[in-house]
């Protein structure tokens, strides 16, 4: 007998590996150094990321399978890889002066951060059920920990306990899912092998399965009525792990929900985009009007937040190749101005969090114009108004679902994103037209949060001026896709 | 070739906006509104330029089409940033970029004690910009930058004395209403692109042409596209944001509500005159709400004291006057009222605002009168305007209001026609009215205000006067009768798809005189009805009645007339438009807008209680999902 | 004797109920957790029924990373109570609800 070692090559996963060692060295480097030095452990991070960053590109045109094909090496997970390093880079440096505020700025945050970054690029990249599972834990284990990273509030231990009971919860029927659909194909779980092996005698099986998915999936994109958690989650948790929840786990569910469901089911798309259609609807109408009654910023951004996976999955839903480019280039588009959003909310919040209530926006626009001016566009950008990247990620979403033939789904998204104006816009409004009720004081422009506002304004505008560059990459990646 | 320099137009303001923007905090005003001013006028200078181009081409070559860079390239979908130049984007060109440079200028004096004087000019030369890529774009979708750009720029500008109340309520309100039109011309736009593969205008109506007439998804598209059109124009349903509007500072009022971003909707709709010209549905439906527009707007009118919400209701009043025309086919003469309005009604604002200056910013037109001696120059252009805006021989708005009424006759209905000439009535009616009661009579200006009423500086009144030199020959461009004289038809028409069946109708020149000759009777009996009440009437009863019993008793029977006149057709009318003002306008149309926005709220006030903090709740929640779904799926 | 795949599927969908049930009912962080445990093991007892009925390894396969996740959702859930009890000295969830609405 002889024994068959498959071929692999190590720098398929090399993101994955370079994040890991990084964490690790965060870890060791904080035990092994004198007490109270902690500014290597964000350095380290961004470093790792940016090492990340240069593998991810150097595998860009890659397309294949790796490790005995459990890993996509492809450009559609390469595509998310750069969102995910882009997002947690962001959040690095959103992170660093919040946390000194708090007294909070422990290594363990940048290498959970790290880790959650893995979590997500095994989801982005898993080629068979069990890896997709795996990242899904690896990120939702490190993000229960960030959630409740403020050990003495309240609040904090709350948003983290429901967070994981929950999560635990739906992960559990996702997993059902799994072994359902593990039964209906005959003892298979690659992704590729999926869609001939769903003989018709056992549909009824798939198809629990698919429920099952879509339970799973759509808790971590927040989709009503799986959505619940969020809001709660959104507040108690601290700002910068809220900012790094809004847009990697989201970002991550939806790469991983969009590869099982394009590349497995497609036969079945009749039924599955059914239940999308339903959902797209709730989520998008619930997240919008809800937001309108709120008046903690961070709760309405929670909301905000439902109301674009709504968006997404119309994207879903569209299930041609526009459909999934539009979900990529939204994913991106989302990531630059919610981060930007909670960047801005981090300033004005100041120490320890004062000042979360939209109100104590009012006069910002004559205190801080140019703080106020971003905060301006990324609103704006939310509410998908031109020529922001918000409004072509829009235009793109609802031209595929038109184009897909789902013309009352796109009527629907688009009366939804004028309900959404007027929440977005009261921002803008207190901080133009209100006077302030008291001055408001200094605020401390961190250099690295500035230059994260900065970044991301700029990428904003300028992805929403000149989309062509990133349409052309998302295009070339969901080639994958061969139902579409 | 300066058409290669077309990217021009807008680029001027646009770096005037950021010049003003970033460093306008620390410059001197002058040079804020010499920067603000140029950058306009610099645009305009372009502008004619590439005109005098254009005129040297022959018509059918008038259609040139400059890409800057592709924005959206993808596959089926691409959109070009890409100007055209074509008769009817150079003719609106031409009056945004004008009209605006008058208005910078008349800004720089009449805003020169206000705090936030380079805030001001930074929205409005942003507001230019987006106004000029509008009215240049050769697609859709950058069509919609423009058009939501303006509605941006409108906003901060209506709310722009943010310290009231009522004006960042009115521009909250402006915003809303409008992306409630946006949501149409969305939808249009996306069904054009569903259905065509392109958003580009000469590919669109090249791929139209082909359908038939009365094709249900063309019928479709125009509809959506026109609610697009009320919200931006301010038509009905969608009106009630404009009165509002003026709380806004005057020449705000006067470039952005009345001039320019007002007449986006119409412009669209002339645009797209290959797309409406093939849905005869679509048509009706633009008429029918002009003509509406056109009268209850104009009745409203008349219930006004405040001189620039009387001015805000002609302006939608004129607007139907210009969705009428479209409506009935006749693009071109909606383009040309378009143009001769953008004249007079600026002037109309700008001069309001000239006496606004004078009394200390008073608007209620009670505590005005008699101001014809201190502001001269005020009170002819205002005058001027006010004749043409009331449609006499030979102003401006006489040749393009005639036209209306002529096509919405020939072309159209007889209720169209009916209706538009009551409302021309109206409105010279209440234009005199407020002429009379401003400028004529005796001084009911307060006493503290009086000693120093005055005349405006000069560069106010410099663009007063060319702008009522605009108005008095703006209409001779469009000189009926005479052959081969209608200069406006000849150069648009190439730009226009007439509707189809229009060529049979060629009425006689002698009905056409006719026709003109009736609508003047219309307007001077308008005049002459506002003649006796704000200028004889009430004198009357005090001078005659003491000295001369028994021929009081005669004027008295000889104004029986008058009496009748008053009691049984300008009281009701009046009382009418109270009513309408009163309970159409602010409960029911208001009422409708708002009430949307209280169920929203009421819903979003309930709805968040489901949230109700337990944890158990919110699994529940997921398990019923998953019911739901699976029944769902494996049940059907 | 040969078990029928049904069998498996039967008692891990009873379990699964079960712990859902438990979830939803139970006041307790703790047995909360015990709840999802269950409902995780009837997955593990469904993948291993279908993998020994398709004679598929991936089934078995996956039961190691289900527990061995499971270990640390636990590891990390305890570590969260005890921080919960130290600032509230309570486990019930029904009282955990500053954030709502």
């Amino acid at each position: 007998m002889t024994l068959n070692i498959p071929s692999f090559n190590l720098a398929s996963i090399g993101p994955w590996i370079t994040l890991s060692i990084f964490a690790i060295a965060i870890l060791l480097a904080d035990a092994l150094s004198p007490k109270g030095n902690r500014t290597a452990a964000p350095l380290l991070a961004l470093a790792g990321l940016a090492v990340a960053g240069f593998q991810t590109i150097s595998l860009w045109g890659k397309n294949g399978l790796d490790f005995a094909r459990m890993v996509y090496v492809d450009n559609f997970s390469l595509f998310f890889y750069m969102v995910f390093i882009l997002g947690t880079a962001l959040t690095v440096l959103i992170s660093l002066q919040y946390l000194k505020d708090y007294g909070k700025n422990l290594a363990e945050y940048y290498a959970l951060l790290l880790f959650a970054t893995v979590g997500m690029m095994l989801m982005a990249a898993g080629a068979h059920l069990i890896m997709i599972f795996l990242g899904l834990e690896v990120m939702s284990i490190a993000v229960y920990v960030l959630a409740g990273l403020f050990r003495e509030d309240a609040r904090s231990n709350e948003a983290a306990l429901k967070y994981l009971v929950l999560g635990a919860f739906a992960s559990a029927f996702l997993l059902f899912g799994m072994a359902m659909l593990y039964g209906a194909a005959g003892g298979t779980l690659f992704l590729n092998d999926l869609p001939g092996r769903l003989t018709a005698g056992f549909k009824p099986l798939t198809l629990l399965a698919i429920a099952l998915l879509v339970v799973g999936f759509g808790f971590k994109v927040a989709s009503v009525p799986f959505h619940m958690w969020t809001p709660d989650v959104y507040e108690g948790a601290p700002t910068s792990v809220t900012a790094f929840m809004a847009v990697g786990v989201k970002t991550a569910a939806f790469a991983a929900f969009a590869r099982v469901f394009f590349l497995a089911f497609p036969t079945l798309m009749p039924d599955w985009t059914m239940v999308l259609w339903v959902l797209a609807v709730a989520t998008m109408t619930l997240g919008n009007v809800v937001a309108i009654a709120q008046t903690n910023i961070k709760r309405m951004l929670a909301y905000s937040s439902i109301a674009h996976a709504g968006y997404l999955l119309v994207a879903l839903v569209a299930a041609n190749q526009l459909g999934a480019v539009s979900l990529m280039y939204y994913l991106l588009a989302y990531t630059l101005m919610n981060l930007g959003a909670f960047g801005v909310v981090i300033l004005v919040g100041r120490k320890k969090d004062s000042y979360l209530s939209i109100y104590d926006y009012a006069g910002l626009g004559a205190q801080h114009p140019a703080l106020a001016a971003a905060m301006a566009l990324f609103m704006f950008a939310l509410a998908g108004i031109p020529p922001t990247a918000g409004f072509v990620g829009k235009f793109y979403i609802f031209s595929a679902a038109v184009k897909a033939g789902y013309i009352w789904l796109a009527i629907i998204g688009v009366m939804n994103s004028v309900v959404s104006v007027y929440y977005y816009l009261r921002i803008t409004v207190l901080m133009y037209m209100k006077p302030a009720e008291a001055d408001l004081g200094p605020i401390n422009f961190a250099p690295a949060v500035t230059a994260t506002l900065l970044l991301t304004a700029a990428g904003v505008v300028l992805i929403g001026v000149f989309p062509g560059f990133l349409y052309n990459l998302a295009l070339n990646s969901v080639k994958i896709f061969p139902g579409l | 070739m300066m058409m290669d320099y077309v990217w021009l137009i807008p680029l001027f303001p646009f770096v005037g906006f950021l010049i003003n923007g970033l460093l306008g905090k620390n410059l001197p005003k002058n040079v804020v509104g010499t920067i603000g001013s140029v950058a306009v006028g610099l645009s305009f200078l372009v502008t004619v330029c590439i005109f005098a181009q254009v005129l040297k081409l022959p018509p059918e070559a008038r259609h040139v089409e400059k890409v800057v860079f592709t924005w959206i390239a993808s596959g089926p979908l691409q959109v070009q940033a890409a100007f055209l130049i074509d008769p009817l984007s150079l003719i609106m060109l031409l009056i945004v970029s004008g009209v605006s440079t008058l208005i910078h200028i008349y800004s720089v004096s009449y805003m020169h004690d206000d705090d936030g004087f380079y805030r001001f000019f930074t929205y409005l030369n942003l507001f230019v910009a987006m106004m000029l890529i509008l009215v240049s774009a050769n697609n859709f979708l950058l069509m919609f930058v423009g058009w939501e750009g303006v509605g941006l720029c409108s906003y901060l500008l209506i709310g722009y004395y943010y310290e009231k109340q009522s004006a960042s309520d009115a521009g909250k309100k402006a915003f809303v209403v409008n992306r409630i039109g946006d949501f149409g011309f969305l939808l249009g736009m996306f069904l054009i692109f569903w259905t065509f593969g392109s958003l580009n205008f000469k590919e669109v109506f090249a791929l139209a042409s082909k359908y038939p007439v009365g094709s249900g998804v063309i019928t479709v598209i125009t509809l959506f596209l026109f609610i697009g059109a009320t919200g931006k124009s301010a038509q009905i349903p969608l009106y009630t944001w404009l009165p509002d509007a003026m709380e806004g500072p005057t020449p705000v009022s006067a470039l952005i509500h009345a001039a320019t971003m007002v007449t986006a909707g119409v412009y669209m709709v002339a645009r797209c005159s290959a797309l409406y010209s093939l849905a005869p549905i679509s048509l009706t439906v633009v008429a029918i709400i002009g003509a509406l527009t056109a009268i209850f707007a104009a009745t409203i009118g008349m219930a006004q004291f405040d001189i620039k919400r009387v001015l805000a209701y002609s302006t939608v009043s004129q607007l139907g006057y210009m969705f009428l025309a479209c409506g009935v086919g006749a693009y071109i003469s909606g383009i040309f009222h378009l143009m001769t309005h953008a004249f007079f009604k600026a002037l109309l604002f700008l001069g309001s605002g000239s006496v606004m200056h004078g009394l200390s910013g008073e608007l209620d037109m009670r505590k005005m009168g008699g101001l014809k001696k201190e502001m001269p120059i005020t009170y002819w252009t205002f005058l001027l305007a006010t004749l043409a805006i009331a449609g006499i021989f030979p102003f401006a708005g006489f040749f393009s209001k005639d036209e209306i009424l002529f096509h919405s006759l020939v072309d159209g209905k007889a209720i169209y026609w009916g209706i538009a000439t009551a409302a021309a009535f109206i409105t010279a009616f209440y234009m005199f009215r407020a002429v009379f009661m401003t400028f004529h009579g005796e001084s009911r200006v307060d006493h503290h205000v009086a000693h120093h009423v005055h005349e405006s500086p000069p560069l106010m009144t410099v663009p007063l006067m060319i702008l009522a030199g605009l108005s008095v020959v703006g209409g001779f461009v469009g000189m009926p009768l005479i052959e081969g004289a209608h200069v406006f038809r000849n150069f648009l028409s190439p730009a226009i798809t007439p509707v189809a069946h229009h060529a049979a109708a060629h009425p006689t020149a002698a009905f056409e005189i006719f026709m003109m000759v009736f609508s003047m009777a219309v307007a001077g009996l308008g005049i002459y009805t506002a003649y006796k009440m704000y200028i004889l009437f009430p004198d009357l009863p005090t001078a005659i009645c003491d000295k001369f019993r028994t021929i009081y008793d005669l004027v008295y029977h000889k104004y029986y007339v008058d009496e009748i006149y008053d009691t049984v057709v300008v009281e009701p009318i009046k009382e009418g438009s109270n009513i309408l003002w009163n309970v159409v306008d602010a409960k029911g149309v208001d009422g409708v807008v708002n009430g949307s926005a209280g169920i929203i709220a009421y819903l979003s006030a309930h709805l968040r209680k489901l949230e109700t903090g337990f944890v158990q709740n919110y699994a529940f929640a997921i398990l019923l999902g998953v019911v739901v779904i699976t029944g769902y799926l494996i049940g059907r | 004797m040969v078990v029928p795949v049904s069998y498996y599927l039967a008692l891990s969908v009873a379990l699964f109920a079960l712990g859902v049930i438990g979830v939803l009912i139970r006041r307790n962080v703790l047995v909360i957790l015990m709840c999802i445990e269950m409902m995780l093991n009837a997955v593990n007892l469904a993948f291993i029924g279908f993998a020994d009925y398709f004679k598929a390894v991936d089934g078995q396969m996956f039961v190691f990373f289900v527990m061995t996740v499971a270990a640390a959702e636990v590891a990390v859930g305890l570590a969260l109570i005890v921080a919960i009890f130290r600032n509230r000295a309570t486990v019930y969830v029904d009282e955990f609800n500053i954030l709502k609405w």
